[in-house]
């Protein structure tokens, strides 16, 4: 099919991501990254980003790659736990940094994409994170949050069609259906470019409406971080 | 003797009703899927987007990268499991569905507040998903050393560090003991064998 969403590879579907942009990079830690886009991002000649992302990486891979580079000047995230390049920049003040709790950042994301102009939530009342925030007495006492917006998404999913219909594996999901609905321009990458029809219409995940752009990825990785099995010791000392 | 990890594991399994739904923070408490025995019918969640958390998996021939836990760690799941992502995750979580919360700490005190995300200028791990779970679920175990590595004592009359939650905490399973913060001080529920009253600092 004929599609004007579709692109043949990230560098062409990232050609107008510009300095000062703000970025969404969906994925847990490095499940479900899009790591066509981080290494297209990684060769561009940009700057002072905002990056909207659960961990930014981790370990050493994923968005850590662009992290290295200081073309991050901003950063919005849940977790930081387990990459030290992240706490590194934070604690250097090298890199701006609003923590979120992981509830409030997910539906702040959704907010975005589907028109809620605020909400209210008791998560971080009472903590740091409520600092500033307008408070509101219902059952409990609860703070304000507001959407949060970005100019670009990437996205990976397991398939996608040429309108934009994905489909996630497993707990790939996480927050890429969200982020895809925030952004003015969502990337997204597929290891399976399918014909449309393919993905049963009760299968589908996130309806392309909310794809901008779409193309097969290719050299997936696709690295586990911790492999624990029933083999792995309990009582060792990293559990 | 203090306690293992393993016998911390299954002292929290022990608080778990049948049927109910549990959520595993990282670090210690997911350790507990794999000590959860079979006649106890529980729904594991992961706030990553998984709920029917089974553990780990048999080998690495059967381990997916695009199957974790919140902890980044491998898993299995269990028949009837679901996956979602994360905004109905944690609508799961602040919509009160889930029954148990388990979560590592840094300090609990005695007015039931939990502090376990950052060290001001030292260290900083984040709130992940704490902050929610604290406030969503509907019991809130805190499973931790009972002092850290500089041998302090983290269980406190108040709590020193930010704070992850305000008057959240209803128990907290040490590797001495089960304990219950009441407003004013700790409750012993119970002591692990051969510890002393004396041993274990409490405000």
């Amino acid at each position: 099919m004929n599609s004007p969403k579709l692109y043949p590879n990230a560098k062409m579907a990232l050609c107008d991501l510009k300095s000062g942009m703000s970025l969404m990079s969906g994925g847990f830690g490095l499940c479900g990254i899009a790591e066509n886009c981080i290494d297209a991002i990684s060769e561009l000649d940009i700057n002072n980003l905002s990056i909207i992302s659960n961990n930014i990486g981790n370990s050493g891979r994923g968005l850590v790659k662009i992290l290295r580079q200081r073309k991050f000047k901003k950063a919005f995230c849940s977790y930081v736990g387990g990459n030290p390049d992240l706490e590194e920049q934070i604690l250097a003040k090298e890199i701006e940094v609003e923590l979120i709790p992981q509830g409030t950042f997910s539906e702040r994301i959704r907010a975005a994409g589907l028109g809620i102009r605020g909400f209210y939530t008791p998560t971080g009342h009472g903590t740091l994170v409520a600092e500033g925030k307008e408070e509101k007495l219902f059952d409990r006492p609860c703070i304000l949050e507001l959407p949060l917006h970005a100019d670009f998404a990437i996205i990976k999913a397991q398939k996608g069609d040429p309108y934009g219909n994905l489909w996630f594996k497993e707990t790939a999901r996480n927050f890429s259906p969200l982020m895809a609905m925030a952004a003015k321009i969502t990337v997204v990458e597929v290891e399976e470019l399918v014909e449309l029809g393919d993905i049963p219409a009760e299968d589908v995940h996130l309806p392309g409406l909310f794809v901008q752009r779409i193309f097969q990825g290719t050299d997936y990785k696709n690295d586990i971080e911790y492999l624990k099995t029933k083999e792995t010791p309990l009582e060792s000392k990293k559990s | 003797m203090t306690w293992t990890k393993t016998k911390m594991a299954d002292e929290v399994i022990k608080l778990f009703t049948p049927h109910s739904s549990v959520n595993l923070g990282i670090g210690l408490p997911t350790l507990i899927a794999e000590r959860i025995p079979a006649e106890l019918p529980l729904m594991v969640q992961s706030e990553n987007g998984v709920l029917g958390v089974d553990g780990r998996p048999t080998s690495a021939d059967s381990a997916s990268p695009t199957l974790i836990n919140a902890g980044k760690e491998t898993i299995s799941i269990s028949k009837g499991a679901s996956f979602f992502d994360s905004s109905l995750s944690f609508g799961m979580i602040r919509g009160g569905h889930i029954d148990f919360c388990v979560l590592g700490g840094m300090e609990v005190d005695v007015e039931q507040n939990l502090a376990n995300w950052m060290i001001p200028g030292k260290k900083i791990t984040g709130m992940g998903g704490a902050m929610d779970l604290v406030n969503g679920a509907k019991k809130v175990i805190i499973m931790m050393g009972h002092f850290n590595r500089q041998g302090a004592p983290k269980l406190l009359k108040k709590c020193v560090l930010p704070l992850t939650g305000k008057s959240v905490v209803d128990i907290v399973v040490t590797d001495h003991g089960i304990f219950k913060p009441n407003g004013s001080k700790f409750e012993v529920i119970k002591i692990a064998e051969g510890v002393l009253e004396s041993d274990l600092k409490l405000p």
